[in-house]
C-alpha cells in the first residue's frame, strides 16, 4: 500500500552560493519558498524534479519537500524546511538577513 | 611547532591548483555533482543546510599567531566574520561561496594549513591533548608523533578509500584529555622500564553504536608505532564492511570479529610493515622532533600575580577555573573560554581570533591550541603576565570563567547548519548556559560536562558527557534525549539513556531538576556530579527527571 501523496515543492541548493532555492511554476529558481510552484499531483512532482535534476550547472541536490498552501504561497510543514526558509537561529544570517533588509 | 618544508609547500600548492581547476570544471558544467562531490569532500568542502561549509584541519589542535590571524582574515574576507571551532580541533567556515573556496585554500596554504582529509573515508585530522607540551602529568609531548601520523596519513595511497572515516587521537599523559577511548585508534603514552611507548586502543567510537575502545596492545615501543598503526589500517581496510555504511567503522569490525582475531591479524601484518619501514619513519620522527622543542621559558617574579588575585575577585575567579598547572615553575596553561553565557559554543569572531593571536605572541611563546571541548588554549603563559592578559581577554569578551563548569558545553552545529542533523543543538546550549548563569549556581555545582549532539552521529560527544543530550526528530518535532554518567577520560564510559525524551521547551527545566537533585544528593561539596552518579546509580536522577512516573508508581 503506497502512502498518500502530500503536496510538495521542488527545492535544492544554488551551485555557486549554496543558498536554498525553489523551483517556480515558470521554471525560474527563486529564493523565497512562497514563490515556489505548489505541486499537488505526484506525477507532476516527479516531472518537475526531473526538470530540476537536469540543471546540474545551476542546482545541487534537488529534492521534493513537503509543503502546505498558506495565504501567500507554499509554506513548510516540517521544522527542517522552516529553518531552510530563514537560516540559523544563533545569528541573523542566511535568508533572514535579506528578509530583514527588505522590511 | 612543525614548519612546512619545500616538499610540503609544493604538495599543498599542487593540491589547491588541482582543486581550483576542479571547481572551474564544475562551474562550466564539465563535471557533474556526482563527479565533483568526492573531489570537494577530499578538500574539506561540504554542502550544508543553508550554504557550503569549509572544514579546515588544525593538526592536533596546534596553531601559531600567524595562522590564527590568517584564519581571522579568511573569516572576514570570504565568510561572515567568524569561525566555528569543532570537537575535532578543526575550524569550520559556514558561509563560503564555491568560487571563493580555491582562494581560501591558497590563503591557508600561505600559512601551512589545509582542508585535506577533513572529510571522506580517510584518516582524518589527528587529534591530541590540547595541553600537549605543557601539561604537568605529561610523559612526553605527543605532537611529534601526531605530526608523523599526519604526514604518513596525508594522501597515503593505500588509505584513501577506507570502508569509512578513520579517527586517531593521541595523548602523552596518563590523564586522558583527548578522549582516546572514543576513537578508531587511541594512543595513550605509557612508560615501561623508563621507556615511553603507547597503550594502543582500537575500535572506540561514538555515533549510533557507541563503544569504548579496547586495548589491542598494552605497550608498543615508540619505534614501532607507525608500522603498527599501518598494520591496523591494513587489516581494517581488508575486513571493514563496505556493504553497510552503518557497520563500516572499525568498532564494528572489532566487535564482529572479536578483539583476539583482530589482534592476531594485526600482529601478523605488523611483521611485514615493520620490515617495510626499515627505520625510515624514525628518521622522519627525529627530524620532526626538532620542530617541537620547548620554548625558552622565562624567570620572573609572580608577586604581582598574587597581588592582582587578591585585589580583583573577577580575576581570581577566572584563575580558579581557567588555569591549569604547567610543568614549568611560574607558568600556567590558560584556557580561553569560547562559551560566554548565551554565545554559540566554539564560535570566535575575527576580532577575537586576532586578540588571541596577539596574546599568544605577546605572552604565550607564540603557541595556541584548540581543544576538542571547543575552547582555545594558550599553553605557556608566565603568571606575571596573567593580569594584563586577563584585561585584554575581558575587553574582547573572552574572559568567561567557566572552564569545566556546566556552561562550558560542547555542542555540534546541529540543525542550525548541518544537513545531517535531526534537531538543533546550539539554542539548547545557549539556554542552559544562560539559565545557570541566572541561577548563579555554576560555581557551586562544580565540574560538570554537558555535551549536546543534534543527531545520532554524535559530533557533540553526548555519549561521554556527564549529562548528554541528543536531539532527535520525533514525528516532526524536535525532541531531546538525556544520557547520564558518560565519561570521556581514562575512565571512559558511555552514558546511559535516562528515559523518554523532552521537547525543546522541556529540556532546560529537566536539566535544572537533574542538577538540583545532584546538589541535594552529593555527599560533600567536593563530590562531583559524576562521582555522585557513580555512587548512587541512575535511579535518583531518573526520579528527578520524571517526577510523574514516581508519583504514578507511589
Amino acid at each position: 500500500m503506497s502512502r498518500k501523496f502530500t503536496p510538495k515543492v521542488v527545492t535544492a541548493n544554488d551551485l555557486l552560493e549554496g543558498d536554498v532555492i525553489y523551483l517556480a511554476a515558470d521554471d525560474r529558481w527563486v529564493r523565497d519558498m512562497k514563490q515556489a510552484e505548489f505541486i499537488e499531483d505526484e506525477a507532476h512532482a516527479q516531472i518537475r524534479l526531473l526538470h530540476a535534476e537536469q540543471q546540474p550547472d545551476v542546482v545541487v541536490g534537488a529534492y521534493l519537500a513537503d509543503a502546505a498552501l498558506g495565504d501567500d504561497g507554499p509554506e513548510p510543514t516540517h521544522f527542517r524546511e522552516t529553518f531552510r526558509t530563514r537560516g540559523p537561529s544563533n545569528y541573523a544570517h542566511g535568508k533572514q538577513e535579506k528578509q530583514a533588509e527588505n522590511v | 611547532m612543525y614548519k612546512y618544508n619545500d616538499f610540503d609547500d609544493a604538495f599543498l600548492r599542487e593540491r589547491t591548483a588541482q582543486f581550483r581547476a576542479q571547481v572551474e570544471r564544475r562551474i562550466d558544467g564539465s563535471l557533474t555533482e556526482d563527479e565533483f562531490k568526492p573531489l570537494r569532500l577530499m578538500n574539506g568542502l561540504y554542502l550544508q543546510l543553508h550554504a557550503y561549509m569549509l572544514r579546515v584541519a588544525i593538526p592536533y589542535g596546534t596553531l601559531n599567531s600567524r595562522q590564527m590571524r590568517q584564519l581571522a582574515m579568511i573569516a572576514e574576507r570570504w565568510d561572515k566574520g567568524y569561525g566555528h571551532f569543532t570537537t575535532r580541533q578543526n575550524i569550520q567556515y559556514n558561509w563560503p561561496k564555491l568560487r571563493d573556496v580555491p582562494d581560501m585554500l591558497d590563503a591557508l596554504a600561505d600559512v601551512g594549513m589545509h582542508a585535506i582529509q577533513t572529510s571522506g573515508n580517510t584518516v582524518r585530522n589527528v587529534t591530541s591533548d590540547h595541553f600537549a607540551g605543557a601539561a604537568q602529568d605529561e610523559i612526553e609531548d605527543p605532537r611529534p608523533v601526531a605530526e608523523l601520523l599526519r604526514q604518513w596519513s596525508t594522501d597515503h595511497p593505500e588509505f584513501q578509500f577506507l570502508p569509512r572515516k578513520f579517527k586517531i587521537a593521541i595523548t602523552g599523559s596518563p590523564n586522558d584529555r583527548a578522549v582516546t577511548r572514543a576513537h578508531d585508534i587511541g594512543l595513550r603514552m605509557v612508560e615501561q622500564d623508563g621507556q615511553p611507548g603507547f597503550e594502543v586502543i582500537v575500535g572506540g567510537g561514538l555515533g549510533r553504536t557507541p563503544m569504548v575502545g579496547k586495548v589491542i596492545r598494552d605497550f608498543l615501543p615508540k619505534a614501532d608505532l607507525l608500522p603498527y598503526v599501518e598494520a591496523i589500517l591494513r587489516v581494517y581496510n581488508r575486513l571493514g564492511r563496505r556493504d553497510n555504511k552503518y557497520k563500516a567503522r572499525i568498532k564494528i569490525t572489532v566487535h564482529e570479529k572479536g578483539l583476539e582475531t583482530i589482534r592476531d591479524l594485526v600482529e601478523a601484518e605488523f611483521e611485514h610493515t615493520r620490515a617495510d619501514f626499515m627505520g625510515f619513519d624514525m628518521q622522519a620522527l627525529t627530524q620532526i622532533e626538532k620542530h617541537f622543542q620547548p620554548p625558552a621559558f622565562k624567570q620572573a617574579d609572580t608577586a604581582g600575580y598574587e597581588v592582582a588575585r587578591a585585589a580583583n575577585p573577577a580575576f581570581r575567579a577566572w584563575t580558579d577555573t581557567n588555569l591549569t598547572p604547567h610543568k614549568t615553575d611560574g607558568y600556567a596553561i590558560v584556557s580561553i573560554s569560547l562559551k560566554a553565557h548565551g554565545a554559540t559554543p566554539g564560535d570566535a569572531t575575527a576580532h577575537q581570533m586576532r586578540v588571541m593571536a596577539d596574546l599568544a605572541e605577546w605572552f604565550g611563546h607564540d603557541e595556541i591550541r584548540i581543544s576538542h571541548e571547543q575552547n582555545v588554549i594558550l599553553p605557556h603563559v608566565h603568571k606575571s603576565d596573567l593580569p594584563e592578559l586577563y584585561a585584554v581577554l575581558r575587553d574582547a569578551g573572552l574572559a568567561t570563567a567557566n572552564i569545566g563548569l556546566i556552561s562550558d558545553i560542547i555542542a555540534c552545529p546541529g540543525m542550525d547548519y548541518c544537513a545531517l542533523a535531526t534537531a538543533r543543538s546550539i539554542p539548547i546550549a545557549q539556554e542552559i548556559a544562560e539559565r545557570f548563569d541566572e541561577l548563579k549556581l555554576e560555581h557551586d555545582i562544580g565540574p560538570l560536562k554537558i555535551k549536546i549532539s543534534g543527531c545520532i552521529n554524535a559530533c557533540g560527544h553526548h555519549h561521554v558527557g556527564h549529562i548528554g543530550i541528543l536531539g532527535l526528530d520525533r514525528a516532526g518535532v524536535e525532541n531531546y534525549q538525556i544520557t547520564l554518567g558518560g565519561d570521556g577520560t581514562e575512565t571512559a564510559a558511555i552514558g546511559e539513556r535516562a528515559g523518554p525524551g523532552f521537547s525543546a521547551e522541556e529540556i532546560v527545566p529537566a536539566i535544572e531538576r537533574l542538577v538540583h537533585a545532584y546538589l541535594d544528593l552529593r555527599a560533600t561539596r567536593d563530590e562531583t556530579f559524576l562521582q555522585t552518579y557513580r555512587r548512587l546509580g541512575p535511579q535518583p536522577f531518573k526520579s528527578a527527571l520524571y517526577p510523574e512516573a514516581k508519583a504514578n508508581a507511589a
